[in-house]
């Protein structure tokens, strides 16, 4: 009896053991925060490449298959998550969300030889001497730039106050390049200041100081939370210069309770419109719609055109599911897509995108404004 | 001169969202001589019952306010007949710690319950600033909300002094707060006393949470009430812990050095500033500014 027990129990550790997933597809990974401050980015990025997993497996060549972890945007979660991803079989990672848990998981995945593809981690630090680390998103260094660049071309404002979060990586580089390229093109900064963590609260200080300066625009290369706090304290001091935000904006509208009056006219630089008219945005966003009841964000098109070109690398590299569900497939599969990514050009939602060597894409930024509670496509 | 002034306004109304708090802490010190370190907490579940409340059912704030009152007040007395009445009689290190862990429990059940994706709390009152002063292209504004902070922040000092001088109740709690044994050998029933002492202290956590939040100092978060809740800690400490004007005091002080100091002085150091302040204050004046000095007798 003990025996038989015993051997059911064998038995049931040996089916555990083996991969859930169909044996003839490849699995990507995607770790990021679907809990806390930062889900919206990380629900979204997941949402996202469910849809275009489904689109890319209905086309009959390659089939993917999906594996997800929350790592609350905490670099040390996210390293167990990607160990745990490897463990269940993935072969690829559509990863890290997030910057910080990007850059501890893009150090891993260096030396264990995994191929990542990150949607939305925008920080430089996250593919710096790394070959197998590739950008959907632009680097904060890059969006810096081109919103300093879209404020002068589009003649937004002439005095700019910045209030950046100098505790994140990826405000701070935001910052920075946008002060240089800023001085650059004569665009005058009145007023700079900070707060330390998202979790600050008071903004008075900070807005006082723009108001008083005289900025008829502030650029905020934050998160959507603090942005949510500034918007309304500046409210509350009759303070109305255009805000001008990044990437990190993008969810502002989806903050339970916020009241999106608050976030009338607010601009912001992204590679993404929902209302874009081309085919292929339209289907993305009534799939997206129907399926998650909201309009997606960018980091949810990001993450869609993630999956779009490791198809198209996969073809073009001829990685297959028997490679890649090889003991320790990941090294093969990483090696072989590496070449390729500079080679390929795809044509996503948020734009044509290219690959550098360095990891860096390729792509024209556009800005969007929200405009009665939506993303509106500005010019 | 307008700037620094507007700074003090926002620095007062910051202080008297301490000092509402603070009299939570400084309450049950006064009366249990316990430190009640969950206290931040429950001014987060009072936040997040408003919420619910204002948002989800879409019913008026004032009735929001209500129920965040009577929730947490029942909440309180929850949290002391069954985390710390059982340990009246340990010592205050086991009770402190007991505090500790009610802290991280209500945490978890409010990112079990609301999750913790951070929520925007709804304005009670027009976000839009009324104009005190004006000179030229600078105005002196307060918004409603500042101006109902610092209001209820009198109103319930007052109150809460009259309740504790005046009323039967009061003199009770006075008196356990002298002499527990004594007290209960004259009649007093000590855990009904604690027990209301409590209800009061988690009434104002309640109106702190629902402050705070529509200050717009603070997105809901089940995080929310730790930071305000060591900083009002802080303030109760300050002012002399166990001093129901002491908190006041303390409280709207520590507000205004926080301001003036992210204004004047460092922005990321404000943080550090306060806790500096009360450092010195502990070393110069070990009970705090309004702190009487209780001689043991041998």
């Amino acid at each position: 009896m003990k025996k038989i027990f015993a051997l059911v129990l064998a038995l049931m550790l040996a089916m555990g053991a083996c991969s859930a997933f169909a044996e003839d597809a490849i699995i990507i990974g995607i770790s990021g925060p679907l809990t806390g401050p930062y889900a919206m980015y990380g629900l979204g990025v997941v949402h996202g490449a469910e849809i275009a997993i489904e689109e890319v497996n209905a086309l009959g060549g390659i089939q993917f298959a999906l594996t997800y972890e929350d790592d609350e945007g905490d670099p040390e979660k996210a390293v167990n998550a990607y160990n745990k991803m490897l463990d269940d079989g993935a072969a690829l990672m559509a990863s890290t969300v997030t910057s910080g848990a990007c850059a501890a998981v893009a150090a891993e995945a260096y030396n264990d030889r995994v191929f990542m593809l990150t949607p939305s981690a925008s920080s430089p630090t996250v593919t710096e001497d790394r070959d197998n680390v590739f950008q959907v998103c632009f680097t904060d260094p890059g969006q810096g730039a081109a919103s300093a660049q879209y404020i002068v071309e589009n003649k937004l404002a002439s005095k700019v106050a910045v209030i950046y979060n100098n505790g994140l990586d990826y405000s701070t580089g935001i910052y920075q390049t946008f002060s240089e390229k800023a001085a650059e093109l004569g665009l005058e900064i009145v007023s700079v200041t900070t707060f330390s963590s998202d979790d600050n609260a008071d903004f008075s200080v900070q807005l006082t100081e723009a108001k008083n300066a005289g900025a008829d625009l502030v650029f905020l290369p934050i998160y959507y939370t603090p942005a949510s706090m500034i918007l309304k304290q500046a409210k509350g001091m009759d303070f109305a210069p255009i805000f001008f935000g990044v990437d990190g904006m993008d969810g502002i509208l989806s903050i339970e309770g916020f009241d999106t009056s608050l976030a009338e006219g607010v601009y912001l630089l992204t590679a993404f419109s929902a209302d874009a008219a081309d085919e292929k945005t339209q289907s993305f966003v009534k799939k997206y719609v129907d399926l998650y009841g909201e309009i997606p964000n960018q980091f949810a098109a990001d993450a869609y055109d993630a999956i779009y070109a490791l198809y198209e690398a996969c073809n073009a590299a001829g990685v297959t599911a028997e490679i890649a569900n090889e003991m320790d497939g990941f090294v093969p599969v990483c090696e072989m897509l590496i070449p390729i990514m500079t080679e390929i050009t795809v044509e996503g939602i948020t734009g044509t995108m290219s690959w550098q060597a360095t990891g860096e894409v390729t792509k024209t930024p556009t800005a969007v404004i929200i405009e009665n509670g939506a993303y509106v496509g500005a010019k | 001169m307008i700037t620094f002034l507007s700074h003090v306004i926002k620095g007062v109304n910051l202080g008297s969202v301490y000092a509402v708090i603070a009299l939570g802490y400084t309450m049950v010190y006064g009366i249990a001589k316990m430190l009640n370190f969950a206290h931040g907490d429950v001014i987060m579940v009072g936040a997040y019952v408003a919420f619910c409340i204002m948002y989800y059912l879409g019913i008026n704030p004032v009735i929001g306010i209500f129920g965040a009152v009577i929730a947490c007040t029942i909440l309180g007395m929850l949290i002391e007949r069954l985390a710390y009445k059982p340990l009246r009689q340990a010592t205050s290190l086991a009770v402190l710690i007991t505090a500790i862990g009610m802290s991280y429990f209500l945490q978890n059940m409010a990112q079990l319950i609301w999750t913790s994706n951070p929520k925007s709390f709804p304005s009670i009152l027009p976000d839009s600033p009324i104009v005190l002063y004006e000179n030229g292209a600078q105005q002196l504004t307060m918004t409603p909300i500042n101006i109902l902070t610092i209001v209820s922040c009198i109103v319930i000092m007052i109150a809460l002094t009259l309740f504790i001088s005046k009323t039967k109740i009061g003199k009770a709690m006075r008196c356990v707060s002298e002499d527990k044994g004594a007290a209960e050998l004259m009649g007093i029933n000590v855990n009904l006393t604690i027990s209301i002492t409590f209800a009061i202290g988690s009434a104002l956590a309640a109106i702190a949470g629902v402050l705070l939040c529509s200050s717009g100092y603070a997105n809901l978060s089940p995080t929310t009430g730790s930071m305000p809740g060591i900083k009002a800690f802080t303030a109760a400490v300050f002012g002399g812990i166990g001093s129901i004007p002491g908190a006041m005091l303390g409280g709207i002080l520590l507000g205004l050095i926080e301001i003036l100091g992210k204004a004047y002085v460092s922005n990321e150091l404000a943080d550090a500033f306060v806790f500096a302040v009360l450092i010195v204050v502990l070393l110069v004046k070990p009970t705090g500014l309004l702190g009487k000095k209780v001689h043991e007798k041998v």
